[in-house]
């Protein structure tokens, strides 16, 4: 019997696949998004459901485009995976338009641009996220006090396709600032943190998501059960989330016993905003973060810095979107300088030197 | 016995219970066998018999040239009926020189060596006379000429004989079933190989998974008070040479050096029991115990396999094939090597006959490369494999061995564990020749360069001697013209 060899070993694979990954992820995600639809009530499910099939749709299009297998590539979940990232860090009633417009930066520009999957420098979901916060400032800051479902202040399905498709102004009575938007506003009409954070929401309610802020950063606590899950399942390391909250929790303590009227404390940086949506699920994304263990502290710390510098210094609120997309283009420098140790060399590469008794 | 933590590696699935409990079996001696002269790393063998000759067992078909090579021996006794080009067993599916034996059924042995009757109280060179004439070779798999391997403690100041016995590759049990059913054998080997070596200690090393090998080596070694026993994690691949030298005593062996250079040579456990058998015996390397396994096959066993035998023999005395199967190995499915043609023999390095199904061999279309980074952390030599593969596929090979490719032991851990399906060894194997390839014509077009420059300085110091000759030849006649006019 006579077998044709078209390749070298292993003749033996683990069981895994990019899909089961995908799934694995959106699997981490799924309680804590089931929770905000809850939370913002029909608007948001809307809301979700458009950004996740626009890119989905998006998706297919450029891979139809580009003469590559639609339904085999769309199976690996990326799409959605992008789709629903993006959604997570939508404001929870955000207009079907914003959503379709972040959703082409995201998968048209940001991804298939480059190539497709695992080609984009950049994180594809801050993209979309960046391009319309800059491009449509009001409707990506208005955010809805949270209304649970079934609650007076919750609309109907028809009154949320009004919300989310049609023009009818949102009500100032809803609308609300997020926590650090909050803090940055009073902070410039000359009220010291250590005040205004009394009446911002407290950190109980920055855990459990009873505030106003984007879709998925609301529910800091059951993201954070997401990221521990797929810490568990090996999907990702702790490397970038410790670096990225480690940072930023260091520099708010510090800073914040320094001067507690201009700058907030660690764990208020901890909670508010998108911080454990972005160290967990945002900035490790595999594609756009580097490759070594060592690289992903340093890439951590990175975000986590700059996120600080952003929401302390700059005029944006929040600042974990922009410092990802900073530290993305970092990457690939990140790779180059910083490689494991090889097994017989030093840091350098030079073989090590002869000692007996080396460990 | 303190251990040492070695990086990365992985937890394949091990399937070792298909013949972990399968004790040894002999296969009767096959009616034909085919023996390359090649079966070894290091230069072939060359034919001391011809077509027609009658060998006894033992006796030596080709031996051994150069330092490193083997001789070959013919494993029954017979007939030569054929020395020509046969398929190798190699991926390449390359013919190679063969002696054809048609055996006689007789099994009559030749007159062998005398046995060594005190090792203990004889030199290192009448060991390793003794194991280089017995054509033994490294068993594991990598059938480096032991002889060889043996006198490393010339150079070195050794300290450690480390027996492994890790046996990290999935489905292979013929080591463990050797140390379970021959223990005194292979502890007697390795006390005659640490005394050639000089190495005051031995040290055998035992995956976690086999505690029944560990038992009966154990009480095999009782009264050794120089022979320890340890068991290691199971983590593949625990059994490469320098891991495991890490994993026991905590020393990284530096680039571009081995083992022996801190102190540590590492032996296989089956190379141990044939070293035994050449020492005590007198006896040749004629048979191997090869692990027959598999979804793929009927009855796996365990099998004393005389070389030379058709793998084809091998898998009918095991019942055949069972149903389809994706891929036929010899060795381990991590490393492995394709069988191209069944019709190719057992030889020293196979240690196991794999008949993989579609289910075991898990193989699917590649994806693209979405740097998850795993193929990075789990990398046992601390290289960035995604980086060396897009390095290789832009045919940037150079740059590829600048970041380590030359270190990479081919263990298979990235392409086994990556979720994109990227065949990142085969990317490395196929660099890796191709810049032994590019290296030899280098070598070759420089030894060129310098033979048409030293035929040009020749030439060169040719013309010039019979210039030279000619000016004075010049000077003589005109001087005798000059005498002349003179006259």
């Amino acid at each position: 019997m006579r077998i044709a060899v078209d390749k070298s070993g292993p003749f033996t694979h683990a069981p895994t696949s990019v899909s089961r990954t995908m799934t694995l992820v959106l699997a981490a995600l799924l309680p804590a998004t089931l929770y905000d639809i809850w939370l913002f009530g029909w608007p948001a499910a809307l809301m979700f459901l458009v950004t996740v099939l626009s890119c989905v749709g998006l998706e297919a299009l450029c891979l139809y485009l580009s003469k590559r297998p639609v339904g085999p590539t769309l199976a690996d979940g990326s799409a959605v995976l992008t789709g629903w990232l993006l959604a997570m860090s939508m404001p929870p009633w955000a207009p079907w338009w914003v959503c379709f417009v972040a959703a082409v930066f995201a998968i048209c520009l940001a991804k298939h641009a480059f190539g497709g999957l695992g080609q984009n420098v950049f994180n594809p979901a801050m993209v979309g996220r960046i391009a319309v916060l800059v491009s449509f400032p009001l409707q990506m800051t208005t955010f809805v006090r949270p209304a649970p479902l079934g609650s007076a202040g919750s609309p109907g399905l028809i009154d949320s396709i009004g919300i989310i498709f049609g023009h009818s102004p949102m009500l100032d009575s809803l609308s609300a600032a997020s926590a650090l938007g909050y803090i940055k506003t009073e902070l410039s009409r000359g009220i010291p943190v250590s005040q205004s954070i009394l009446t911002a929401p407290d950190l109980t309610s920055l855990a459990l998501g009873t505030h106003a802020g984007s879709f998925g950063e609301t529910s800091a606590f059951l993201i954070l059960l997401g990221g521990l899950f797929l810490i568990a399942k090996r999907v990702i390391s702790w490397h970038i989330p410790v670096a990225v909250m480690g940072t930023l929790f260091l520099l708010g303590t510090v800073f914040s016993a320094i001067n507690p009227d201009r700058f907030t404390p660690g764990t208020f940086q901890l909670l508010s905003g998108a911080t454990i949506l972005g160290a967990f699920f945002i900035a490790t994304d595999y594609v756009t973060s580097p490759v070594s263990k060592s690289g992903q502290l340093v890439y951590g710390f990175g975000i986590g810095f700059l996120t600080w510098v952003i929401r302390t210094f700059a005029g944006y609120p929040e600042g974990m979107a922009f410092a990802v997309l900073l530290m993305n283009a970092l990457t690939p420098i990140i790779d180059h300088h910083i490689r494991p140790r090889a097994f017989g060399r030093t840091r350098k590469g030079e073989p090590l030197p002869l000692n007996r008794g080396n460990k | 016995m303190k251990l040492f933590p070695i990086k990365g590696g992985i937890h394949p699935e091990y399937r070792k219970e298909l013949t972990s409990e399968k004790p040894i079996v002999a296969l009767p001696i096959p009616s034909v066998l085919y023996l390359p002269v090649q079966q070894h790393m290091g230069a072939a063998a060359s034919t001391v018999v011809k077509v027609g000759d009658q060998v006894l067992k033992g006796q030596m078909l080709a031996r051994g040239q150069g330092v490193v090579s083997a001789p070959v021996h013919a494993p029954t006794s017979g007939t030569i009926v054929e020395i020509a080009e046969r398929t190798a067993p190699h991926p390449s599916g390359l013919p190679m020189l063969t002696i054809v034996l048609e055996a006689d059924g007789k099994d009559r042995w030749a007159e062998l060596p005398a046995p060594i009757a005190d090792p203990f109280t004889q030199t290192t060179q009448v060991i390793r006379a003794r194991v280089g004439e017995s054509g033994i070779v490294g068993l594991g798999g990598a059938t480096f000429p032991s002889a060889v391997k043996l006198g490393l403690g010339d150079k070195n100041k050794l300290e450690i004989l480390l027996l492994n016995g890790a046996e990290c590759e999935p489905y292979l049990t013929c080591d463990d079933r050797v140390m379970r059913e021959y223990a005194d054998e292979v502890i007697d080997g390795a006390r005659i190989m640490a005394h050639a070596l000089g190495a005051p200690q031995v040290v055998i090393a035992i995956e976690d998974n086999k505690p029944q090998a560990a038992e009966a080596m154990r009480k095999a070694a009782s009264a050794q008070p120089n022979v320890t026993i340890v068991g290691v994690p199971v983590q593949y691949p625990m059994g490469a040479e320098r891991h495991l030298t890490q994993a026991v005593t905590g020393r990284e062996t530096p680039a571009r050096k081995l083992t022996a250079d801190v102190g540590v040579v590492v032996h296989n456990v089956a190379t141990a029991r044939a070293i035994h058998h050449a020492v005590r015996f007198g006896r040749p390397l004629l048979s191997r115990v090869v692990t027959v396994s598999g979804h793929g096959i009927k009855e796996p066993k365990n099998i004393e396999v005389p070389l030379g035998t058709p793998i084809n023999d091998l898998i009918g005395f095991c019942g055949g094939i069972n149903g389809k199967i994706k891929r036929l190995v010899s060795g381990g499915p991590m490393m492995g090597q394709p069988i191209v043609d069944t019709a190719v023999p057992v030889v020293k390095g196979t240690s196991g006959v794999l008949a993989l199904t579609g289910d075991e061999v898990n193989e699917r279309p590649t994806q693209p490369c979405i740097r998850c980074g795993t193929c990075v952390s789990i990398c046992p030599c601390g290289l960035v494999p995604v980086e060396m593969a897009a390095l290789i596929r832009n045919e940037r090979l150079e740059d590829a061995a600048a970041i380590g490719l030359q270190d990479c032991v081919s263990c298979g851990s990235c392409s086994y564990i990556c979720p994109s399906y990227v065949p990142l060894v085969h990317y490395f194997n196929y660099a890796k020749g191709r810049l032994n390839a590019l290296d030899r014509e280098r070598r070759k077009s420089e030894q060129t360069k310098a033979l048409v420059e030293a035929r040009n300085a020749r030439l060169e110091r040719i013309a010039q001697a019979k210039r030279d000759a000619a000016a004075r030849a010049k000077a003589q006649s005109q001087n005798s013209d000059v005498n002349k006019a003179d006259a």
